[in-house]
């Protein structure tokens, strides 16, 4: 089933991605009990960026309906909770908005309870709340969400750990290198200055980019609050890449 | 031909998927690149261990590889149109309690490399779980692909040959050249080699 495929020239041009220096959380983060046995220990070899790194999965909107992007409509009745509105764009460092790229997000309800048997905390699930959703980037890299604000939820990290209410976003772009999972916050959660995860990222102004906007123009008059949030991917750079090679 | 550094963003930064991945990310044909019963398929499987050796049963395996043919189903592949027009090339798998987790795919092509080599027959892979607070990224060889993997750029910059066995997968005793074993330990001895992309 293998087909013909042209040669490849002598110099290519390619995308190279930049590297993330300094913004992402270190693996091994002691005051992250999860970490303690998960971490790597070994640093990580760099990996010189090839075809299979700035090509990535373009997963297409077949897999995604509309009703996917609205959490509040897919069971009987409504769920309990606060009304919100989660929209923004997904850019790459350079400022291009990434389009067509699927956003994958889940979350606790309204009580901080998770829809999924693991999850023990003692408050209540929302039978019409799973707190799964997905949608596509549009052409200029939108995303909007419907859902319910998270509620907190205590964890056994440490004594009296409590998460700040979160929403996890996973995201794709347009090459391996971009590929993002992350969490977005609320502003001014009390809970920032007790939670390892949210201080795992080193920079303060890097924490401050996990947290959404509480935006007026966004919330619609008698329905929902609206919260803006973009998410920004490691952008390419052109550089010549040399293959002199044939495909085999 | 660089852009100008005057556009940069801020990048957003990783959070661990945590322990409730399952609700969000697991699709029912994610493990499948290609249908099970598809002509030429192999099965990649493996667990994900960590520093204890016990297995991490909250995982999520993703992998991205080329076509049999060496090509990619992506706009950025610079040789032009995918030979292998429909093949999906990204994998997806949660561990089940074992730790365990299953692709079903087609065998990658060679790709060349940058500087000029040629890349032995990978998949590029990436385990989200609990505790980690980005992904961590390692690739899939073949064991039955010696002299390209011996001239493979990645592999060569792996000077220790234990490490570098961590790399390559191991047949599955019985399936010939359709089965494949790739086990993950996240940290201790047998570390898996993790790289920086």
């Amino acid at each position: 089933m293998t087909t013909e495929v042209p040669p490849v020239p002598g110099r290519l041009v390619l995308p190279s991605y930049q590297r993330p220096a300094g913004v992402h959380p270190p693996l091994n983060s002691p005051g992250y009990a999860s970490s303690a046995l998960r971490a790597p220990g070994l640093p990580p070899v760099r990996l010189a960026q090839g075809l299979t790194e700035i090509t990535g999965p373009l997963l297409g909107a077949e897999r995604v309906t509309v009703a996917d992007a609205d959490l509040t409509t897919r069971h009987r009745g409504e769920p309990l909770g606060e009304r919100i509105i989660l929209t923004g764009r997904v850019l790459d460092s350079g400022g291009r908005p990434v389009p067509d790229t699927l956003i994958e997000i889940w979350q606790a309800n309204a009580s901080g309870r998770y829809a999924h048997g693991v999850d023990d905390h003692d408050a209540p699930l929302d039978p019409n709340f799973d707190g799964a959703g997905r949608c596509m980037t549009d052409s200029g890299g939108r995303y909007r969400f419907v859902t319910i604000k998270p509620g907190a939820y205590p964890w056994r990290n440490h004594h009296n750990a409590w998460r700040p209410a979160h929403v996890h976003f996973s995201v794709f772009g347009r090459a391996f290198t971009q590929r993002l999972i992350t969490q977005m916050y609320f502003p001014g959660d009390p809970l920032f200055g007790q939670d390892p995860i949210f201080n795992s990222v080193p920079d303060p102004a890097a924490r401050e980019r996990m947290i959404a906007r509480f935006d007026l123009a966004t919330t619609q008059p008698e329905w929902a609050l609206g919260y803006q949030w973009d998410i920004v991917l490691r952008g390419p750079a052109a550089t010549v890449f040399e293959a002199t090679q044939e495909r085999r | 031909m660089s852009l100008p550094p005057s556009s940069q963003l801020a990048l957003t930064p990783s959070q661990t998927a945590g322990p409730f991945l399952a609700i969000g990310l697991p699709w029912p044909d994610g493990p499948f690149v290609v249908p099970e019963g598809t002509p030429d398929a192999i099965s990649i499987s493996g667990r994900v261990l960590d520093g204890a050796g016990e297995p991490v049963p909250d995982a999520l395996v993703e992998t991205w590889q080329a076509a049999p043919d060496g090509s990619f189903a992506h706009p950025d592949d610079p040789r032009g149109p995918a030979g292998q027009a429909g093949f999906r090339g990204f994998g997806r798998c949660p561990t089940d309690p074992g730790g365990r987790y299953r692709i079903c795919t087609l065998r990658p092509g060679a790709v060349p490399g940058p500087g000029g080599g040629t890349e032995a027959p990978h998949l590029d892979v990436s385990v989200f779980a609990r505790g980690l607070l980005d992904r961590v990224v390692t690739r899939i060889y073949f064991p039955d692909e010696q002299a390209a993997n011996g001239a493979d750029p990645v592999l060569a910059t792996i000077t220790a040959d234990d490490r570098r066995a961590t790399l390559v997968a191991v047949p599955e005793p019985g399936a010939g050249r359709f089965g494949f074993r790739f086990d993950i330990r996240l940290q201790g001895g047998h570390e898996t080699v993790f790289f920086d992309v």
